[in-house]
C-alpha cells in the first residue's frame, strides 16, 4: 500500500503514523506470545530476564523446567536415566498423564464432532433443508453459550444421565458419565461441533451440486457419489474442521474442572493447578510448547486453506 | 465395515476405562508444599507396602468439591483431607462414613488410638492428622529497620506501606480483622456471633481493602511474596516454613493472632474405592507417618506419640520445634477453631463476606 | 418407481391422454404431485443427514442446560423434607398467626428431619430467603434430637428466640411450595418483605444488578478497544498486496490459534509487579524501583487480558469485508474534491459497517461470558458475572442462585445471538 502521487506533505505523515501505529499493534498481538519463550529457558525460577539472561551468558539458561515436566510426579525422578526410569516417568509423571489424555480425549472428541458435524453441514447445505436457520442456530450455540452455563448444565446431567428418564417412568440407575472419558469426549464434541459445522458448510458453499447430479446420472449410487466427488472436493474443509475441533478439545479446561474426574487430567487442567498454584516456569516451558503446537496447526491449516481454493478453482480475491 | 469395528471397538474400551481400577485410592489435599509432604510421609511409604497406587488431586480446599460430589451425589475421591467444621457439618449430614476409633492402629508402646490421639483428634467420622496455623508473613528485605510483630500492624499501611495478602474467605480474615482491632482472642467468637461484632470485622478490613491481593491456593500467599506482589500476606505456617527452608527466601513469620486449626481425614459414603481407603487412613494417621510428616512440612502431628518422634527436618540440621504452630511460645494469643461455630455460620459469613467483596 | 419420483430423472411428457391439460410424468401421474413428493424425499434425506447431530446436541447440550436452568425456579429443599408445615402453610393464608398447630407440625418436621440428618437441607434453603438462619435450624435440630416436649411453642421459642419471627415465618411460607421465584428476584437484588412485597435488599447486599453492569460496561469497552486495535490492522491487512498480507496474517492468526491459557500466563508475566513490563518501565526510568505499577488483579488485568484474546474476532470479520470493498469509490470521491479524512468518513468507513457489526457482536458475545481470564488476573475487582455463577456452583453451593444467574445471562446472549444471526447470519461465521 503506497501512498499515492496526489497526497498532502500532512497525509504522507499520518500514513507513515499510521504504519507505526500497525506496527505496535502487530507488537501487541504478538510479543506475549514470544516472550514466553526465552523466559521459559530461564535458570531461576523467575518470571522476569535475569541479568544473567540480558548479557547472554549460558550460565543464565538452562533446560531444568523442561526436564521438570518430566519428573514432576516420578516415583524415584533421582534415579538414573535407565529404561525404568523413563518407564516411570510414562507410567507417573503428572504432565506425562495430562499429555496422554490430552491426546486421547481430543482425538475420540474429534473423530465424533467431524463425523457427525460433516454429515449434518451436507444436509445443511442442501437447498431442501427443512428450517434451515433455526437448526444451524441450534447447532453453532454450543460456541455462543457462555462455557461456564455449558460446563454446569452438563455437570448435573453428566452426574446422572438417567435422571431424565424418569419423565417417562424408567429405572433412572444407568451409572454416570461425570468422572469418565467417555463423559469429557461428549462434552468435548459438543463444543467442536460448531467449528467443524461453520468450516465445512464453506466449503461447501462453493460446492457445485451438478457434479454430484453427473455422477448419479453416469450411475453412481449414492454412497460412491459421497466418497468418490464429494468427499476428496470438502476435505479440506473437513480436515480444518477437525483441527479446529481439536485445538478446542486440547484447550478446554471449563468442562474439565466440572466434569472429569481424577483420572481425567489434561494438559490445560494441568496447567490451571499450576498457574494458581505457583506459576513456575515450568509452566512457561508447557506454554512454549503448546506455542510450537499452534504454530504447526496454524501452518496445515493455511496450507489446507489455500489447497482448498486451488481445487475448486477460487483464486484468493 | 473393518473401520466401523475399530471404532466401535475403541469406544468400548474408551467406557471400560472409565471403570475405576483395582487397587487405587484418589486422596484429594490441599496441593503444594503440603501435598508434597503427604507423597514423601504417606503415599510412597503406602504403595510400596500394599502396591495400591495413590492419586493425589489438589484442590484450594478439598472440603469444596466434596460437598459438591456429595450434592451432586458423583462421589470421585476416596479420602479428603478436610477442616475439623467442614467434617462435622458433612458427618451431621450424614455424607461420611462413620469410623470406629478402635480400628486406628495403636501407638508403638500399645497405648490405644482413642487415648494416643489429642483431645478433638477423633470424630465420629473424621481422624486428624496434623496440627496447622495461619500466619502472618512479611519480606524481611522491605521493612529491614522496622520489622512489623502484632497483628495490628497488618492493617497499619502508614508504618508498614506495600500490599497486603489475603485469603479469599470469612474464616481466616474477619478474626483478623478483630484481634488487630483489640479483641481479645478469647472473645473471637462472641463477637463474630454478633451483627455489631460481624460489622466491627469488615470495618476493619475496609480500612485495607484497597491494598489486598486475595488469595485462594494455599501455594499463592508463598508465592506473591515472593515475587514481591505484597509486602504482607497471611498463609499457613508450613508453606512459609517450605519458602524459608527448603528455599532460602527471606521471610519471617508473626506468630502473634495465629488461627490454629486441624486437618482431618474423612472418606465419603459411596467413595469409588472404599476399602482402599480405609487402608489409606489407618496407614497415614499412624505414629510413625505423623512423626515422619513432620520432617517435611512444620505442622504438628495429632498424636501424642508421635510428638516424640519429630526432631529435624529432612535437611538434618533444621530443629522442628521452634516452627511449629503447637510451640507453647506461638500459642499465647492464638485463636483456637471453633468447628461447631463455623460448621453453622460458615455459610452466611461466606455469603456476607462474597458480597462485601464483590461490592468494591 | 425410484426414477419416476426422482426429480432429475422425472421425464416430462405431454401424454397423449391429456385431458384436463396437468402434466404428468412417464407413468401416468400428474406431475405437481410427483415433484411435491420427490421434493418431501429431498427434504426428508436433508433431514436425516442432520438428525444425528441435532439429537446429539439436544441431549448433550440443550437439554442439560434447561435441566439446569429448572434449579432456577424449583428447590424442594424445604417443602420434601417439611411435609407437615408446608401442608399448614397451604391450608392458612398468609398473614395467619402460626397456632398450635403450626407449631405441632414444625416440631414434628424438625425432629424427622434432625434425625434423617436433612436439616442442614431445610436450613439451607430458609438461609437463602433470610441469610443468617442455618445456624438457627442446624442448632435447634441438635437440641431436639435430645428431646422436644409440648407446647411446642414455648419449647422452640427457649431454644431460640429467633423461631417467634416474622420474617423468617414468611420465608419458610415462602419454601413451602418448590416453585420459587424468589431466586431471580436475589439475582436482581430484591427480596420479598413479610407481607410478600417486593423490595430492595440492604444496600450492602446488593451486588448482583452492580456485577451485571460491570460485566456490560466492561465487555462493552473491551468490544471498542478491539475496534480500535483492530480497524488498523484489518485495514492494512486489506489493502497490502497479497503475499505480505498473508505474512502479516500469521500475527494475527497466531494468536488466534495459541492456547487461551497460554495467553493469559503470558499476561500475567508481563503485568506482575516484578514482571517484564515493570522491569522495563524501572529500567527506563519512567517509574521508581518502589512505584511499580499494579496492572494485574484488577480490572486493569482482566482489560488487557480479554482485549488481547478477542481481538483476532474483531479483526478478521473486519478483514474479510474491507477485502471486497473497492478501492475506486475512494479514489472517485478524492476526485471530486473530497479530503482525505472526508472520504474516509463518508465513503470507506460506512462500508466497512457489516465487518464492523458481526466482529462486535462477536466480540461482546464472547466477553460477557468470559470466566477463565477474570478468575486468573482479575483479582477481586475485575470478575465478571461468569465467576459469580462459578462461585455459587462450587463455592456456596447455592445451586439455585447460579441457575438463575445462569439464565439471565443466557438470556442476554441468546438475545444478541438472535440479533448477530438477523443482522449477520450465522453462515457468514467465519474462523480464519
Amino acid at each position: 500500500m503506497a501512498v499515492p502521487t496526489y497526497a498532502t506533505p500532512l497525509e504522507r505523515s499520518w500514513h507513515y503514523a499510521y504504519l507505526v501505529i500497525c506496527g505496535l499493534i502487530f507488537f501487541f498481538l504478538i510479543a506475549p506470545i514470544v516472550v514466553i519463550i526465552p523466559l521459559s529457558f530461564n535458570a531461576e525460577p523467575y518470571f522476569t530476564f535475569t541479568d544473567r539472561m540480558l548479557e547472554f551468558d549460558p550460565e543464565g539458561y538452562s533446560m531444568r523446567w523442561y526436564d521438570s515436566l518430566l519428573t514432576f510426579g516420578m516415583l524415584s525422578p533421582d534415579a538414573p536415566r535407565d529404561a525404568s526410569w523413563w518407564a516411570d516417568a510414562w507410567a507417573n509423571a503428572k504432565w506425562v498423564n495430562a499429555a496422554k489424555n490430552s491426546i486421547i480425549i481430543g482425538f475420540f472428541s474429534t473423530v465424533l464432532a467431524t463425523v457427525l458435524g460433516t454429515l449434518a453441514a451436507l444436509g445443511l447445505s442442501r437447498p431442501e433443508m427443512p428450517f434451515r436457520r433455526a437448526i444451524m442456530a441450534t447447532l453453532i450455540s454450543p460456541m455462543i453459550v457462555p462455557l461456564i452455563i455449558t460446563a454446569t448444565g452438563m455437570f448435573f446431567f453428566y452426574s446422572n444421565p438417567c435422571e431424565l428418564l424418569t419423565l417417562f417412568g424408567l429405572d433412572p440407575q444407568c451409572g454416570r458419565l461425570a468422572g469418565t472419558y467417555l463423559g469429557v469426549v461428549l462434552a468435548h464434541a459438543t463444543l467442536g461441533i460448531p467449528f467443524v459445522i461453520i468450516t465445512v458448510t464453506a466449503t461447501l458453499v462453493g460446492f457445485d451440486q451438478s457434479l454430484n447430479r453427473a455422477a448419479a446420472s453416469l450411475g453412481a449410487n449414492p454412497r460412491t457419489t459421497f466418497f468418490r466427488i464429494t468427499m476428496p472436493l470438502i476435505l479440506p474443509g473437513v480436515i480444518s474442521g477437525a483441527l479446529f475441533a481439536f485445538v478446542t478439545s486440547f484447550d478446554e479446561v471449563v468442562a474439565v474442572l466440572f466434569i472429569a474426574g481424577p483420572d481425567q487430567q489434561t494438559i490445560p487442567r494441568q496447567m490451571w493447578n499450576g498457574i494458581r498454584e505457583q506459576i513456575s516456569p515450568a509452566i512457561l516451558a508447557v506454554a512454549t510448547l503448546l506455542v510450537i503446537f499452534s504454530i504447526a496447526l496454524l501452518t496445515t491449516v493455511e496450507l489446507l486453506r489455500r489447497r482448498s481454493e486451488r481445487i475448486r478453482g477460487i483464486t484468493p480475491h | 465395515m473393518k473401520k466401523t469395528l475399530i471404532l466401535t471397538t475403541a469406544i468400548a474400551g474408551l467406557a471400560s476405562a472409565a471403570v475405576a481400577a483395582e487397587g487405587e485410592v484418589n486422596v484429594v489435599s490441599w496441593g503444594g508444599a503440603y501435598e508434597r509432604s503427604q507423597v514423601e510421609a504417606y503415599n510412597a511409604p503406602f504403595t510400596e507396602q500394599t502396591g495400591i497406587k495413590v492419586n493425589m488431586i489438589a484442590a484450594d480446599n478439598p472440603a469444596t468439591p466434596l460437598k459438591a460430589q456429595v450434592e451432586a451425589r458423583n462421589i470421585s475421591g476416596d479420602v479428603f483431607d478436610v477442616e475439623v467444621s467442614d467434617a462435622i457439618r458433612l458427618c451431621d449430614e450424614g455424607a461420611l462414613v462413620e469410623i470406629d476409633p478402635a480400628v486406628l492402629p495403636a501407638a508403638p508402646d500399645g497405648t490405644p488410638a482413642e487415648e494416643d490421639f489429642l483431645d478433638g483428634a477423633l470424630l465420629d467420622c473424621a481422624v486428624a492428622n496434623i496440627f496447622w496455623g495461619t500466619v502472618i508473613a512479611f519480606d524481611e528485605t522491605k521493612f529491614a529497620d522496622n520489622p512489623p510483630s502484632t497483628a495490628a500492624d497488618f492493617f497499619d499501611l502508614e508504618a508498614f506501606p506495600g500490599k497486603r495478602g489475603l485469603p479469599k474467605n470469612p474464616k481466616r480474615t474477619l478474626y483478623l480483622a478483630l484481634i488487630a482491632d483489640g479483641v481479645p482472642a478469647d472473645e473471637i467468637y462472641d463477637k463474630l456471633g454478633s451483627d455489631e461484632g460481624v460489622d466491627q470485622a469488615f470495618a476493619k478490613l475496609d480500612t485495607i481493602k484497597d491494598e489486598v491481593v486475595w488469595w485462594e491456593a494455599g501455594a499463592q500467599p508463598v508465592q506473591l511474596l515472593a515475587d514481591g506482589e505484597v509486602t504482607m500476606a497471611t498463609g499457613y505456617n508450613g508453606r512459609f516454613f517450605d519458602a524459608m527452608v527448603a528455599e532460602g527466601k527471606p521471610f519471617k513469620i508473626i506468630w502473634d493472632g495465629q488461627y490454629m486449626d486441624l486437618d482431618m481425614f474423612v472418606i465419603p459414603k459411596d467413595s469409588p474405592n472404599p476399602e482402599a481407603a480405609m487402608e489409606y487412613l489407618k496407614f497415614a494417621t499412624d505414629t510413625q507417618r505423623l512423626a515422619d510428616q513432620a520432617k517435611y512440612i512444620a505442622y504438628g502431628p495429632a498424636r501424642k506419640s508421635s510428638a516424640a518422634l519429630v526432631g529435624m527436618y529432612q535437611d538434618g540440621e533444621t530443629e522442628m520445634a521452634p516452627h511449629m504452630p503447637t510451640n507453647p511460645d506461638h500459642m499465647t494469643s492464638a485463636v483456637m477453631d471453633d468447628p461447631e461455630f463455623w460448621a453453622d455460620h460458615d455459610a452466611e459469613l461466606t455469603e456476607r463476606f462474597n458480597s462485601w467483596l464483590a461490592g468494591s | 418407481m425410484a426414477n419416476a419420483l426422482d426429480p432429475h430423472a422425472a421425464i416430462v411428457t405431454t401424454a397423449s391422454g391429456e385431458t384436463d391439460g396437468t402434466l404428468t410424468t412417464a407413468d401416468g401421474k400428474p406431475l405437481s404431485r410427483a415433484l411435491a413428493r420427490s421434493q418431501r424425499r429431498a427434504k426428508r434425506r436433508a433431514f436425516l443427514l442432520v438428525l444425528p447431530l441435532l439429537a446429539f446436541i439436544l441431549i448433550t447440550f440443550v437439554v442439560p442446560i434447561g435441566q439446569m436452568l429448572q434449579r432456577s425456579f424449583y428447590n424442594d429443599g424445604f417443602s420434601a423434607n417439611m411435609p407437615q408445615i408446608s401442608q399448614w402453610f397451604a391450608e392458612n393464608p398468609r398473614g395467619t398467626d402460626p397456632d398450635e398447630a403450626a407449631w405441632t407440625a414444625l416440631a414434628n418436621d424438625l425432629q424427622v428431619s434432625a434425625e434423617a440428618r436433612t436439616i442442614g437441607v431445610v436450613g439451607t434453603r430458609i438461609n437463602y430467603d433470610v441469610p443468617g438462619t442455618r445456624s438457627l435450624f442446624t442448632s435447634t435440630g441438635r437440641k431436639v434430637r435430645r428431646g422436644i416436649e409440648p407446647p411446642y411453642d414455648q419449647a422452640l421459642l427457649e431454644m431460640d428466640e429467633d423461631w417467634g419471627s416474622s420474617t423468617l415465618w414468611a420465608a419458610m411460607r415462602d419454601a413451602s411450595t418448590p416453585y420459587t421465584g424468589n431466586f431471580y428476584l436475589a439475582s436482581l437484588d430484591r427480596t420479598r418483605a413479610d407481607d410478600g412485597s417486593i423490595q430492595q435488599v440492604e444496600e450492602r447486599q446488593r451486588v448482583y444488578v452492580m456485577l451485571f453492569m460491570r460485566t456490560f460496561w466492561l465487555s462493552l469497552l473491551i468490544t471498542g478497544l478491539t475496534f480500535l486495535l483492530g480497524f488498523p490492522v484489518a485495514h492494512l491487512l486489506a489493502t497490502l498486496p497479497m503475499r505480505k498480507s498473508n505474512l502479516l496474517m500469521i500475527l494475527v492468526l497466531l494468536p488466534f490459534w495459541t492456547s487461551l491459557l497460554v495467553r493469559t500466563t503470558s499476561w500475567m508475566v508481563l503485568l506482575q509487579q516484578q514482571g517484564v513490563i515493570n522491569d522495563i518501565l524501572v529500567w527506563l526510568g519512567v517509574i521508581g524501583g518502589s512505584g511499580r505499577l499494579q496492572m494485574i488483579y484488577n480490572q486493569t488485568g482482566t482489560i488487557i487480558a480479554m482485549t488481547h484474546i478477542l481481538l483476532p474476532f474483531m479483526i478478521l470479520p473486519l478483514y474479510s469485508v474491507m477485502r471486497t470493498i473497492n478501492p475506486s469509490y475512494v479514489r472517485a470521491a478524492r476526485s471530486l474534491g473530497a479530503t482525505s479524512w472526508t472520504a474516509f468518513r463518508r465513503i470507506y468507513f460506512p462500508q466497512t459497517l457489516p465487518g464492523l457489526g458481526a466482529g462486535a457482536l462477536l466480540v461482546f458475545i464472547l466477553a460477557v461470558g468470559y470466566y477463565i481470564t477474570p478468575a486468573l488476573v482479575g483479582g477481586s475487582s475485575g470478575q465478571l458475572i461468569s465467576n459469580m455463577i462459578a462461585m455459587h456452583m462450587t463455592d456456596t453451593l447455592n445451586w439455585s442462585m447460579a441457575a438463575a444467574l445462569a439464565a439471565l445471562l443466557l438470556a442476554s446472549v441468546l438475545i444478541l445471538y438472535w440479533l448477530y444471526d438477523r443482522m449477520v447470519g450465522i453462515d457468514n461465521l467465519k474462523l480464519g
